[in-house]
């Protein structure tokens, strides 16, 4: 019997995005995000090691309207990654392992992560 | 590498519509996934239109109402149905559950049915499960004792050792759960998968058993149990309400458990 020729069945293309896989996912994204956002920090501290002009210059494009986008999604990643990372520990420790559990901290998480980034931004502005 | 688009030769076509007779009041539509090895042809997706008066209340009822009336080509696994045999698992309106304890009006809209996810596909519904029942019995899911047997009686438990093994020893093996897990998709051939871990726990926590360290040692493993990531889908998705994903992490404590002993 020919087994090599069988079809691969579907799966991301059917299977339906919950809580459970959107947060798993999300906390992957949002790492590698804030991988990338230590380019900007980086580029900050030499701005500011290289004086006023180039403070100036960095300054002026992350002001800007997309830089002010990134800044934000970079916020709420951060305070995403560190709260569903703190939900990890609890799974580590045996704790919040069933369904209401998973759920319940779940949407904390997601809630609490935007509440904190409005907050942030707000107390800027 | 995880490849998230399916091979050419598994891409879905169009597949038939078989429309109700005339008359029918009660019609709600079921599209199933069709592969026919014969054909040379992608995988298609059909569609049936059935009288809901006319048939059963379970997705299963459905599917055997499809093969009965419409089209005996369709090929699908199914025994007892009453949910103890594990044979008609699929994936039924975007999660895998199975189609003789799930009701037609749990589903809105449309009743979508295709094979368990990312699994080769022997003919229609019908994945090959070869891999998964040998990743089973790698697991060597029996009991391994030193001691040797009472010569009177049989190897006894107390209650409490006894309900040690609730919420475990009701699975079936119908690899809902396994083929729920997007990790079990990109590592599979390595990665043990929530169901074999749920099996293995089992037997770790079983009184009788006298194997534990060499059991734990066989799962001491990058891929095989530490491919999990908490992802949940297996515990959302298992028809008998167990819970592998705990199962993997008490697996992990006992881990750390004796390595900091």
């Amino acid at each position: 019997m020919a087994t090599d020729n069988r079809p691969l069945s579907p799966h991301l293309q059917v299977y339906r995005p919950q809580l459970t896989s959107v947060l798993s996912i999300s906390h992957r994204l949002t790492g590698v995000l804030l991988s990338l956002g230590l380019i900007p920090v980086v580029l900050w501290t030499l701005a500011v090691a290289s004086g006023p002009e180039a403070y100036g210059a960095l300054m002026n494009i992350l002001g800007s309207v997309p830089g002010l986008v990134l800044l934000a999604a970079w916020t709420f990643a951060l305070f995403f990654h560190l709260l569903n990372g703190i939900r990890h520990l609890f799974w580590d420790a045996g704790w919040l392992l069933d369904l209401r559990g998973a759920y319940a901290s779940g949407w904390i998480a997601l809630v609490l992560a935007l509440v904190l980034t409005i907050a942030v931004w707000g107390g800027l502005a | 590498m995880a490849q998230f688009r399916l091979p050419k030769n598994s891409r879905i076509s169009k597949g038939k519509h078989f429309a109700s007779a005339d008359g029918a009041g009660n019609v709600k539509t079921f599209r199933v996934y069709r592969f026919d090895p014969d054909s040379g042809e992608n995988p298609r997706v059909d569609s049936y239109d059935i009288d809901l008066d006319q048939c059963g209340p379970m997705v299963l009822d459905a599917l055997i109402k499809i093969k009965n009336e419409i089209d005996p080509t369709l090929t699908f696994r199914r025994s007892c149905r009453e949910g103890i045999c594990g044979s008609c698992a699929f994936n039924i309106d975007g999660t895998n559950t199975l189609a003789c304890t799930t009701a037609i009006d749990e589903v809105k809209g449309d009743v979508k049915i295709y094979p368990l996810p990312h699994m080769p596909v022997i003919k229609d519904l019908v994945p090959d499960l070869t891999h998964f029942y040998a990743q089973y019995a790698s697991i060597r899911p029996w009991i391994r004792t030193q001691s040797p047997a009472p010569p009177d009686k049989e190897r006894l438990q107390s209650r409490e050792d006894r309900a040690q093994m609730d919420g475990l020893y009701e699975c079936i093996l119908c690899a809902c759960c396994s083929t729920s897990c997007p990790s079990y998709w990109w590592n599979g051939e390595r990665y043990l998968g929530p169901a074999v871990l749920l099996q293995a726990y089992r037997w770790l926590v079983d009184s009788r058993d006298e194997a534990t360290g060499e059991r734990l040692d066989e799962l001491e493993d990058p891929f095989r149990l530490y491919r999990c990531h908490t992802i949940m889908n297996c515990t959302r998705t298992c028809p008998k309400g167990l819970n592998p994903a705990k199962a993997i992490a008490e697996i992990k404590k006992m881990m750390l458990a004796r390595r900091s002993l």
